[in-house]
């Protein structure tokens, strides 16, 4: 995401230098009409069925249209009108289709004012799942990842190691971390030990298994001349073997970030009872439908920015791969 | 450049003795003979240059004298005591540059000092070092934003940067323009007389050996006999249109087998 991003603004800089084109501008200003015209029609078109937050809808439309249309005027929207405009076409059909026609069937599909009136009442509760969730993603995360970069760069390097641990990571490295869900909630004291050890686990497997290839890859004339310049062996490892891993190791977090969400939902709705997770749950058993939708939004949101984070990290650790890789 | 020369003269030179040595390596479940009983030695301060046919085994025989792999026959010494490892004081500057990636130039020119703990002192040292092999403007560069000479040149600067008191070279200009190329040669002979190290370098141009080597070693076709030793007796700077180097380097092409093509 991060990256293609990346590409294309680097393809855009290379572009000789002429004087701004007025087409973003333009186009940013038509986008933002495009949103004032959905706040018109969403509030001046009566719905089919009584929806409490319809004026609030439309006054954030609003919102967004005025600050797409201050956002082109200073230049800021250069590349990312043509999405608003898509969006503002999106959110217009989905608002005809659900809160004005009623022509979806209606408990399964909530209008946009659905959504928005569950953010205003009940976020109090969804804030506490937020958190709550972030916090036990987070601490497994970062728990399995490192477990797994110390254990990889250890198997990788020593042969000793590698004999005991490589056919035990062997036979129980494939297995999902959601089979471990029974024996874990019997095996821990408390539900939250439990799930974080599950979300540990689910980061752990990837991460030592990429970070123990990329160790066994190293070239090995990197070691020899290290070696022929007086390097020890810490040196080898933290300067020579680490620093020549990176880019496995990342490929290892990305996999471990993803397997470690599925098992955080899992966790949550067969567990923890707390949590985005079983929000979803819990609003699906009443019919609540607006509501799993809303935490749905918020668990993507939360995904994609961790994701977004760690390529922002990458990015950071691996300059020196820019320019080496189509990036 | 003279300033990266500040070794005690007695202590510059190391000497080198190659006793007998003979290496294989296993290739397809065969033994591959390499190194046939190659014996030698090299005075300190001497600067020894290794002709031979491509895939004779002159890098086999650096890699042993660096320490990164025992013989399998013979022994080596480095002042009279066996070499049973690397040691930073027999540097080498590989065949192929190898820079590690993630490191700046400068970051790869100071790996030795980093790894030896003596960075923090010496730091002015590795800016010499760069400006030596002409790389200043690009400390700051990664490997792949240097051409494949200059990035030989930040090996040799990161051999360099150490102050051997042996140093080893293969092949180390293979890969720069003809003009640069004399430059650098120039530019070893330079720091080699001031700084007093002892030389052993591997190259296929005879003329390089000639104008640089106190004296040249010739191997055979694989596995590496030696067939000659010839000193080179002229003083510095030469001339590549010396008659007595002229003479010497058909001497050398006949012993390649190259006599007629010359
Ligand atoms: N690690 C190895 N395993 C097996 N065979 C090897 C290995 N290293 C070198 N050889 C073989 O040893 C022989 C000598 O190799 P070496 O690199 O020493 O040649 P060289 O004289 O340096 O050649 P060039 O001038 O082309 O660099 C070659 O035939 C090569 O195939
Ligand atoms: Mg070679």
């Amino acid at each position: 995401m991060a990256a293609i991003e990346g590409a294309a603004g680097e393809e855009a800089g290379a572009l000789p230098k002429e004087a701004p084109s007025l087409r973003p501008v333009i186009g940013g200003l038509s986008a933002a009409a495009a949103w004032f015209a959905v706040a018109a029609l969403t509030s001046a078109w009566p719905d089919a069925e009584e929806w409490e937050r319809t004026g609030e809808l439309a006054s954030l439309l609003a919102v967004v249209g005025g600050g797409l249309a201050l956002a082109s005027l200073l230049r800021r929207a250069q590349r990312a009108w043509p999405w608003m405009l898509a969006l503002a076409l999106g959110v217009a059909a989905w608002e005809v289709a659900t809160a004005k026609l009623n022509l979806l069937p209606r408990p399964f599909f909530a209008p946009p004012q659905g959504l928005l009136e569950v953010y205003l009442d009940d976020w109090p509760r969804l804030a506490e799942c937020v958190l709550h969730s972030a916090w036990l993603l987070i601490s497994g995360y970062l728990l399995g990842s490192a477990a797994g970069f110390i254990t990889g760069v250890a198997v990788g390097w020593s042969r000793a190691v590698g004999y005991w641990v490589n056919p035990v990571l062997r036979l129980i490295g494939p297995l999902p971390a959601t089979a471990w869900l029974p024996l874990a909630f019997f095996a821990f004291p408390s539900s939250a030990s439990a799930s974080t050890f599950l979300v540990a686990l689910a980061a752990f497997f990837p991460v030592t298994i990429l970070t123990l290839s990329g160790v066994a890859g190293v070239n090995s004339a990197f070691y020899d001349i290290a070696r022929t310049l007086g390097a020890n062996k810490r040196f080898l490892v933290l300067k020579v073997a680490i620093p020549a891993t990176m880019p496995h190791v990342f490929v290892g977090l990305f996999m471990g970030l993803g397997g470690s969400f599925a098992v955080l939902v899992v966790a949550e709705m067969l567990g923890v009872k707390a949590g985005l997770g079983w929000y979803i749950q819990w609003a699906q058993g009443w019919a609540a439908y607006g509501n799993m939708y809303a935490a749905l939004l918020v668990m993507a949101l939360l995904c994609s920015g961790l994701v977004a984070l760690l390529f922002r990290i990458r990015d950071h650790l691996l300059a020196w791969q820019k320019g080496l890789l189509r990036w | 450049m003279v300033a990266l020369a500040h070794k005690a003269d007695d202590e510059a030179g190391l000497g080198l003795a190659v006793r007998n040595v003979s290496h294989a390596f296993e290739l397809h479940g065969q033994t591959l003979p390499v190194l046939d009983n190659v014996s030698f030695s090299v005075e300190p301060g001497e600067f020894v240059a290794l002709l031979g046919p491509s895939g004779c085994g002159k890098s086999t025989l650096l890699r042993l004298v660096a320490g990164l792999e025992p013989p399998c026959g013979g022994s080596l010494l480095a002042d009279g005591r066996p070499i049973d490892g690397p040691h930073p004081s027999r540097v080498v500057v590989f065949q192929d540059p190898t820079l590690y990636p993630w490191r700046t130039v400068w970051d790869n020119v100071a790996l030795g000092l980093e790894a030896q703990g003596l960075l923090k002192q010496n730091r002015a040292r590795v800016d010499e070092a760069l400006a030596l092999v002409g790389l200043s403007g690009f400390a700051k560069a990664y490997p792949h934003q240097l051409s494949g000479g200059m990035a030989q040149r930040a090996a040799l600067a990161r051999a360099l940067v150490n102050d051997p008191r042996l140093l080893v070279l293969d092949e180390p200009l293979g890969k720069l323009d003809s003009l640069t190329r004399i430059a650098m040669q120039g530019e070893i002979v330079r720091l080699w007389q001031s700084a007093g190290f002892t030389a052993l370098l591997v190259t296929h141009d005879v003329e390089e050996a000639l104008l640089m080597a106190t004296r040249v070693i010739v191997f055979s076709e694989r596995p590496a006999r030696i067939t000659a030793e010839i000193p080179i007796d002229r003083p510095y700077p030469r001339h590549r249109d010396d008659p007595v180097l002229v003479d010497l380097r058909h001497k050398v092409l006949d012993l390649l087998g190259m006599g007629s093509s010359w």
